[in-house]
């Protein structure tokens, strides 16, 4: 066996590295000293993740590499933003081709332990975030991008961290008032109208075209023709994610609640089980990966329904409105700062969601252990 | 002479489908008495499932009569008259084993103290003590079908009806429930109507085998055939036994032919 072991991304990040070397320095601030350094760093990182060495040793080399090199490339940009060269993104490709090294070993071959394997899961996505932020500010930054057209996750991690009590204040009249509300009450009165339709089917019979014409309607119409009747407040955008999140509800349910097998609802009528004791204890159960499908999509749907609906009259807080205020005064990155607060809110309250989904419908198949 | 149990009197069911009726029994005439182990076998389709259900009440005869200890079906179904085994263990996957022992006893509204010592000694029976926390889905096939028949079991019925409940497994487990089966019905005395489509497996648990044939579904003949309560596998290899389902295997022939 010999000691080498070519990997591609390491042989790429190799002949990227070298390639940069002749357009050195890489920007206007950058000596070519320091430039000779990141590319020896690199060089480094990419010829000893082809030694075969331990993974783990092989994984510490290259998180040194990449994100040392990185680090470098992003000080290089002070006061130098648009004067990046071939050269620079050439090194900056090297690095992240390292990164993306990095995460396949650390994925391994999944021989792993239970315990690693956890710490895997939750790294590998973060390693993926931070090299997106990497790339979006060194291209934004070294090929100096407008402002206005994107500003570098540095410029919105600032603005962020100077605006907290504006973005607070968003959340809670977005967030804790109407999407919350209007995600509570939509969801819960699906589920609730669905037992209903279940038990009489007549009402299904007339409810769900009703429910596919609603759905149909573009909420770009509904929204401010609640604000006409609900006011301007949160309540009238509670009344959009309402009226969003009441018929996926309402279908999952139903559809959840049919899906029984023929042999589950003999059984419980051998028992002489009245219709809510198969309801409780057979066909409710049955349909807990339909209604959590149901909270999942509502989760999504309900955020944008509250952010859209504020662009139509509000009083003068709340995500939504910010954003369509910041716009027209190009404060682009107030823009992209409420953008971050959205997707942080939704991916938590989707993560929420979906972790208990695993504990209640733990007996799925998909979730077997 | 034990008392009839079940009586079905020129019993008819006719299924209205798309591609017109099919007639599933005609002219079903059968006693069975307290304590009477009955096999129901015969050919596919020829109403073997429908016959069980017409008695458990999940389907209604189109003619004739069927009484249960002199009730109508559907009153013996509310009174729990019988415990049901389907061919599937149909085990509700989120519920531990215990957990479905314990459904139909939440149903009736039996008390946590009876539940706990139902489900404890009717697992015994089946010999799955020690399984009462895990999952239907981490169990064998005969183990999840052992667990299904505890369930059927801890209501304590009259009656018990079974659909080919030893069908999807191997010979071997097959053997080996048989035997419990007989163990159990020589110890409870229960009135037992079972669905087959092996002759041994009629020959060895049952007092009466009821030989059906098709289309449209009815008795063709009805064999006694009582070998008495305590059977060792190996009677499977004497003449009387032999005898016997050479005679089932006979009739299956006859009402099959009228067929061609
Ligand atoms: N719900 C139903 N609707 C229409 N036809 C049915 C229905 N149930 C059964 N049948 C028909 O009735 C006949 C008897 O069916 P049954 O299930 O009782 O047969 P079986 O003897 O149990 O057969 P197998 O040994 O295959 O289980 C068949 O022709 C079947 O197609
Ligand atoms: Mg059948």
């Amino acid at each position: 066996m010999s000691a080498i072991r070519i990997n591609w991304q390491a042989l790429l990040a190799l002949i990227a590295t070298l390639a940069s070397l002749t357009a050195l320095p890489y920007t206007a601030s950058m000596s070519a000293g320091f430039s000779l350094a990141v590319a020896a760093l690199l060089l480094a990182g990419a010829v000893l993740s082809m030694l075969r060495l331990a993974s783990a040793l092989e994984a510490l080399v290259l998180l040194i590499a990449s994100f040392g090199a990185a680090g470098m490339l992003i000080t290089g940009l002070e006061s130098a933003t648009g004067t990046a060269t071939a050269g620079y993104f050439a090194s900056l490709a090297a690095a992240w081709l390292l990164g993306w090294r990095l995460v396949t070993v650390m994925s391994g071959d999944g021989s792993r332990s239970d315990r690693t394997a956890g710490i895997v899961a939750i790294t590998v996505p973060a390693l993926f975030g931070i090299w997106v932020l990497i790339l979006w500010e060194c291209i934004v930054r070294g090929a100096g991008v407008p402002f206005v057209l994107l500003p570098p996750p540095s410029a919105i991690g600032i603005r962020i961290s100077e605006s907290l009590p504006i973005l607070a204040a968003d959340f809670r009249q977005t967030v804790l008032k109407a999407v919350l509300f209007g995600y509570v009450v939509g969801c819960l009165a699906g589920f609730l109208v669905a037992i209903l339709a279940d038990r009489f089917r007549f009402f299904a019979n007339g409810l769900l075209p009703v429910g596919n014409m609603v759905s149909a309607l573009p909420m770009i119409g509904i929204a401010p023709v609640m604000v006409i009747w609900f006011g301007f407040d949160w309540q009238s955008k509670a009344a959009v994610v309402i009226v969003m999140t009441f018929f996926p509800m309402l279908v999952n349910t139903l559809a959840g609640l049919a899906a029984t097998s023929e042999m589950e609802r003999d059984l419980m009528r051998t028992y002489g089980a009245t219709h809510w004791q198969v309801l409780l204890k057979l066909r409710m159960q049955a349909a807990m990966p339909f209604i959590f499908n149901a909270l999942k999509i509502n989760s999504t749907l309900a955020l944008i329904g509250a952010i859209v609906a504020e662009f139509f009259g509000t009083p003068i807080v709340g995500m939504g409105f910010r954003i369509s205020t910041e716009v027209g005064r190009m404060n682009l990155d107030m823009v992209w700062a409420e953008i971050a607060l959205a997707a942080i809110v939704g991916s938590l309250f989707y993560g929420a969601l979906a972790l208990l989904e695993r504990t209640v419908t733990f007996w799925h198949p998909s979730y077997r252990r | 002479m034990p008392e009839t149990v079940i009586s079905a009197q020129n019993l008819d069911l006719t299924f209205e489908t798309n591609d017109g009726p099919v007639h599933a029994l005609k002219n079903i005439d059968l006693d069975i008495r307290e304590g009477e182990f009955v096999s129901l076998i015969g050919p596919s389709g020829c109403g073997k499932t429908t016959l069980l259900r017409v008695i458990a009440d999940l389907e209604k005869p189109t003619g004739g009569r069927m009484t249960i200890n002199g009730m109508t079906p559907e009153q013996a179904r509310l009174a729990r008259a019988y415990g049901y085994v389907f061919q599937q263990a149909a085990l509700l996957p989120w519920r531990t084993i215990e957990d479905n022992v314990a459904l139909p006893l939440e149903v009736m509204g039996v008390d946590k103290a009876t539940r706990t010592q139902r489900i404890r000694s009717n697992l015994d029976l089946v010999n799955l003590s020690g399984f009462e926390k895990k999952f239907p889905w981490q169990l064998s096939g005969g183990m999840q079908q052992r667990a299904s028949i505890a369930r059927a079991l801890a209501v304590e019925p009259q009656m018990l009806l079974m659909d080919e409940p030893f069908g999807a497994l191997d010979e071997i487990v097959r053997d080996h429930l048989n035997e419990q089966l007989l163990k159990l019905w020589a110890k409870t005395k229960k009135t037992v109507v079972f669905v087959t489509h092996s002759i041994p497996e009629a020959v060895f648990l049952s007092t009466r085998i009821v030989v059906m044939s098709p289309r449209p579904g009815r008795i063709h003949e009805i064999i006694d055939c009582d070998l008495g309560y305590d059977r060792p596998l190996d009677i499977r290899e004497t003449p009387e036994f032999l005898k016997i389902a050479h005679q089932v295997r006979e009739g299956l022939k006859a009402g099959h032919s009228y067929d061609e």
